[in-house]
């Protein structure tokens, strides 16, 4: 009883039997994956393998896609947000999401990072402030931007819009970040930057991550999920998954022979 | 294949290289196209420019009082040439009308790209075809027979039922379209990534599109105002039918009145080419060109201020 309350407080998301399907196409096969609390979670696995899918089931962003149907439970911080009516700004709040490439709004640097902070709510200037600076700082672009708040975020490199973009998530104050992919369209300089803020974030924040890249996977991760064909094949510590996966299919994926 | 081999790749560049004679031919034939168009257009302008500056050059008007003189007495002993009423009249309905078309037009795209798609491709999409389809003299004689009545049996304040409020409104239901069509075209141009942003920080559907959404597309929805400004600015037939025609300056929106375009319809055909009264005609022509033209520009600085 007293270790399974420990076990408890650790886990953030609890993922059990969850099944996907695209009207009749059955995306993702009882899937079950138990995530810790600042811990980074590296979702590897080839293309069309449902990684992505899984990814945003988490803050539900794919009910944007009608003809989604899901069973089993996605259960963060122990409730299932899968079942009955969820509040969907209170989870993106707490759950945010960068996506593959940057997507700032067409609007100022500034009001960028305040425009989370400011549909939940906060409208003090002086407040709004300290966020936009504390967020920009966390990802290391307020050196870079300060001096231009109120230019507008799309001259930025796509490296620093992709920043951008995680400051703009930090800013909502969320507890799991979500990421698809989010170095894909950077060169491997911004990559590098995003490898090195995902490090630093991960003692503030729960990341789940996206990859393509196994390296990445490998560099950054505490654990490693393996996925082919809408399943779960292994999923373990990332050190393991890497030098001595229990399964021959991820030990092929994962030294090149397929993907 | 085996012929191409045995050139050599400084042969085979230069033989690329010579055109063949189709290429010529197409290349002529849309240069010619282009030409004509061309050719047209500035025919048009000049034409008009010369025309419309008769008035004031061989007839000796005074430009500020055909500008700004609200006095038209082209038939009386002393006749009086001031276009300002008309002015005023064309630019009323073209402003009015955009103030009912523009929110209208721009809910309706909103609807059609981002609440229901599906109702938006059946049921709507069809019916702004429909109502492009409509001729202009139509929509003039169902405003004659259902609008002009309405107006009169309504409003106390006219008497007849001809009035700016009823040019405004069938020419706000002529240039809806327009304006949907547009809309529409930019709310769907918008990348789907502003939405995902939008929505993954939390923010609610109608958030997304007060906040983000309209903002980033407002250059190109201006456009699609500014487009149905230059339709209605220009058409003349069916608000000739329910305006009312009259050379007063309206004192209200129930007033009848005119526009520049009413005045040439109605008058062309009863004025000599070349008399004062036909020159004045071909000014009021020039102005119409001349407001057309800003609208062009209006609509070519938006475009340069699109953000994505």
């Amino acid at each position: 009883m007293q270790q399974q309350m420990v076990e408890k407080r650790n886990s953030i998301f609890d993922v059990v039997d969850l099944n996907l399907w695209y009207d009749d196409f059955h995306a993702l096969k009882n899937i079950n994956l138990e995530m810790n609390e600042k811990e980074v979670t590296a979702i590897i696995g080839p293309s069309g393998c449902g990684k992505s899918t899984f990814i945003k089931t988490m803050n539900l962003m794919i009910q944007m896609i009608p003809t989604v149907k899901m069973s089993g439970q996605i259960n963060f911080e122990g409730s299932n947000i899968i079942e009955g009516k969820v509040d969907l700004v209170s989870l993106r709040k707490h759950v945010g999401m960068i996506f593959q490439k940057g997507n700032p709004f067409p609007q100022s640097i500034f009001d960028n990072i305040a425009y989370g902070p400011r549909i939940h709510g906060i409208k003090d200037k002086k407040k709004l402030n300290e966020i936009v600076e504390s967020s920009l700082k966390d990802v290391a672009l307020w050196d870079e931007v300060k001096d231009r708040l109120n230019s507008s975020a799309i001259g930025l490199s796509g490296g620093q819009q992709q920043r951008l973009c995680i400051a703009r998530t930090l800013a909502t104050k969320p507890e799991v970040i979500l990421m698809d992919e989010p170095t894909s369209a950077l060169d491997p300089i911004s990559t590098l930057k995003i490898e090195e803020l995902i490090t630093e974030l991960k003692s503030k924040y729960t990341i789940v991550i996206v990859t393509h890249n196994m390296q990445q996977a490998a560099r950054i991760s505490d654990k490693t999920a393996f996925f082919l064909n809408g399943e779960v094949i292994e999923y373990d510590q990332t050190d393991i998954i890497f030098s001595n996966p229990k399964d021959r299919r991820t030990e092929d994926y994962i030294t090149g022979r397929f993907g | 294949m085996e012929k191409q081999t045995t050139l050599s790749a400084k042969q085979r560049l230069i033989r690329s290289s010579s055109k063949n004679p189709g290429e010529t031919r197409g290349k002529i034939l849309v240069s010619l196209c282009a030409l004509i168009i061309i050719i047209a257009t500035l025919s048009i302008t000049l034409f008009l420019a010369i025309k419309g500056l008769q008035s004031f050059i061989v007839n000796g008007l005074n430009p500020l009082e055909f500008l700004f003189s609200s006095e038209w007495n082209p038939t009386s002993s002393d006749p009086q040439y001031g276009a300002l009423p008309f002015i005023l009249g064309s630019l009323a309905v073209t402003l009015l009308s955009a103030l009912i078309a523009g929110p209208l037009g721009i809910g309706c795209a909103i609807f059609m790209t981002e609440i229901s798609t599906s109702i938006g491709k059946k049921v709507l999409q069809p019916v702004i075809e429909l109502l492009v389809g409509i001729p202009s003299v139509v929509y003039g004689f169902i405003g004659l027979t259902v609008l002009v009545p309405f107006i009169r049996n309504t409003f106390s304040g006219s008497a007849t039922g001809f009035s700016l409020l009823t040019g405004t409104i069938v020419l706000s239901v002529m240039i809806l379209p327009t304006v949907t069509t547009i809309a529409t075209d930019a709310m769907s141009s918008l990348p789907n990534s502003l939405r995902e942003g939008s929505l993954a920080l939390g923010a609610t559907r109608w958030q997304t599109i007060k906040k983000v959404l309209i903002p980033a597309a407002l250059p190109s929805l201006m456009t699609a105002i500014v487009l149905g400004m230059a339709r209605a600015f220009g058409e003349a037939l069916a608000v000739q039918m329910v305006i009312g025609n009259v050379r007063d300056l309206p004192g209200s929106l129930l007033d009848p009145s005119a526009t520049l375009t009413t005045i040439i319809t109605l008058n062309m055909g009863y004025t000599t080419y070349g008399s004062v009264d036909n020159n004045t005609l071909w000014s009021m022509g020039l102005i119409l060109l001349i407001i057309s033209f800003i609208f062009i520009l209006i609509i070519r600085y938006l475009s340069a201020r699109r953000k994505i």
